[in-house]
């Protein structure tokens, strides 16, 4: 394991990409800061800028306007960094499969700019906070 | 002429959660002109929902937003029931009601929640989301999810609620109470809260009316509108309740008005829980006849308004979304001009916009941002060159 990735599991800031979300995933996310999940315990904690994030956490299957900027925020973000896809369009699409402004999923869309991208999967419509917490965790223990 | 510059507020900015862009154009402190640009969250699901079938229909616009994940789907429901002539059981009706009503509590404390954060006030923010909490458990437990509630059907509803819950409703209500009281008090109260949101983005009753804004946004204004009064659905005619409006129009008035709405949104819940008849959940729909109709909802954010066509078929011919942000936004202009730049955030916060739910598509030259050409104007350049050109010839023929 490279130093670098040592020290990306420690504790991951991640920095919040909407790309076409309808807020669900967004709103469970904010959940994960507020008193109940309380995730800045372990050091998880959402920042203003790409620059200063060790993961990327993308919401929304990507709009046609919002895939070069979820590129270029891609590319701001120091390497090494994970790119969390939350929520069923993130990772697939989902309902939105037919819509024909979407060019999703996240990950085709990251796989452009850097084919070794690091993209984790969490499915679920929206997924529950529990499951978020769940998937970051088994995430960081793959790396 | 003083110097004038421009601020860029987004796509991707810290304080928001969706995509949206803004320009404000500067003098100094003060802001004097705005521009917003929209689309990040354009998915098509009006062309997606030509598509579906009329039953998954009601999941697509479900995630239209996932606040208004109750209010969407009721008016896309609405407008078919209305369509295929259905009488819609009693006990559904209740069911809707308290469904749509935790939902706007949820909304509203979220929205409290938020605007603590805009201006600084973090602590409003923790403690609303951690009051917040019950609700989506309640939720949880009455239609499986926390968040989609995916509870209304076409002719009914597809959950019902057991009757033993009935009673745990009422306590979730009763012990809300207290909380909602202190937020509430500690808003009304806070001298700070007072210095930072009274007279700030002030939106006139005339603007209100010439801009046509809908839902708290407008009762904070003194625009006395509710779909659930003025064209009750559901079961809100059925119970008792007031509609909340202030005339002052200024952000601490929306604050207001969405605070009192949520003790008569628990007022609401507690009746309906209490008067709820016993019978079937669901009427049969047999098939969906040609011909068109519209349904709206009192969504937390305003009316939210629905058209349906049918051929007759499976599908909806034509479905048309008009979300309640989709006229609220518009209104920036008339409450953020003339602001300082520190007070546009909360005044963009206070109509709670919800972009995913307003997300059309426009085109625009891409590469300067300026507008296209229209016809007329090509037509004056050709004139215009024309009239060069000849000038410019005359002149050689005189030489």
């Amino acid at each position: 394991m490279s130093w670098k990735i040592w020290a990306l599991k420690k504790s991951p800031w991640v920095f919040h990409v909407n790309t076409g979300a309808c807020n669900n995933c967004d709103i469970e996310l904010l959940e994960l800061l507020t008193p109940r999940f309380d995730v800045e315990r372990f050091g998880i904690k959402l920042v203003g800028t790409p620059r200063h994030a060790d993961a990327l956490v993308v919401t929304g299957g990507v709009t046609r306007q919002a895939a070069p900027r979820l590129q270029e925020i891609y590319r701001q973000t120091p390497k090494p960094c994970v790119v969390f896809a939350i929520g069923s369009c993130a990772c697939s699409k989902g309902i939105f499969k037919k819509g024909y402004h979407m060019i999703g999923p996240v990950d085709k869309v990251i796989k452009e700019v850097d084919p070794e991208a690091i993209v984790m999967y969490i499915p679920g419509c929206p997924p529950k906070p529990e499951a978020m917490i769940l998937g970051v965790v088994k995430a960081l223990a793959a790396l | 002429m003083k110097k004038r510059t421009i601020i860029p507020i987004g796509p991707y900015h810290p304080l928001q959660e969706e995509a949206e862009f803004f320009q404000l154009y500067v003098e100094g402190e003060k802001v004097v002109d705005m521009d917003v640009r929209i689309s990040y969250n354009h998915r098509g699901i009006e062309g997606i929902s030509e598509t579906m079938h009329f039953d998954q229909v009601t999941f697509l616009v479900e995630r239209i937003c996932g606040i208004c994940s109750a209010s969407h789907p009721l008016a896309y429901i609405q407008a078919v029931e209305d369509l295929a002539g259905v009488e819609v059981p009693e006990r559904a009706l209740y069911l809707r009601t308290i469904i749509n009503e935790l939902e706007r509590i949820h909304s509203h404390v979220l929205w409290a929640g938020l605007a603590g954060h805009f201006i600084g006030y973090n602590t409003v923010w923790m403690w609303a989301w951690r009051y917040r909490e019950p609700v989506l458990d309640l939720l949880e437990e009455i239609s499986g999810s926390r968040i989609n509630y995916a509870n209304a059907k076409i002719g009914g509803c597809r959950r019902d609620i057991p009757n033993e819950l009935m009673p745990h409703i009422q306590k979730v209500m009763d012990e809300l109470i207290p909380p909602m009281d202190m937020i509430t008090k500690a808003v009304l109260d806070d001298p700070v809260i007072h210095a930072r949101l009274k007279g700030v983005g002030v939106l006139t009753k005339e603007d209100a009316l010439r801009y046509c804004v809908t839902g708290p946004t407008a009762r904070a204004s003194g625009v006395p509108i509710d779909v659930r009064r003025d064209d009750p659905y559901a079961a809100y005619d059925r119970v008792e309740w007031k509609v909340i409006t202030r005339n002052e129009g200024d952000v601490f008035a929306k604050a207001v008005v969405r605070l009192l709405e949520i003790f008569e949104s628990i007022k609401i819940i507690k009746e309906c829980a209490e008067k709820i008849p016993d019978g079937p959940i669901e009427a049969e729909v047999r098939e969906i006849p040609p011909g068109e109709a519209v349904g709206h909802v009192e969504a937390p954010r305003g009316e939210t308004f629905h058209y349906v066509r049918s051929d007759g078929g499976n599908r909806p011919v034509r479905h048309k979304v008009r979300s309640p942000s989709y006229v609220n936004v518009p209104s920036f202009r008339a409450s953020c001009i003339g602001q300082s730049i520190s007070d546009v955030s909360i005044t963009l916060a206070s109509v709670d916009p919800c972009y995913s739910c307003t997300e059309r598509i426009a085109v625009v030259d891409s590469d300067t941002g300026e507008r296209v050409y229209t016809a007329r104007d090509l037509i004056k350049l050709s004139q215009d060159k024309t009239k060069r050109l000849m000038e410019e010839r005359g002149r050689q023929t005189n030489e």
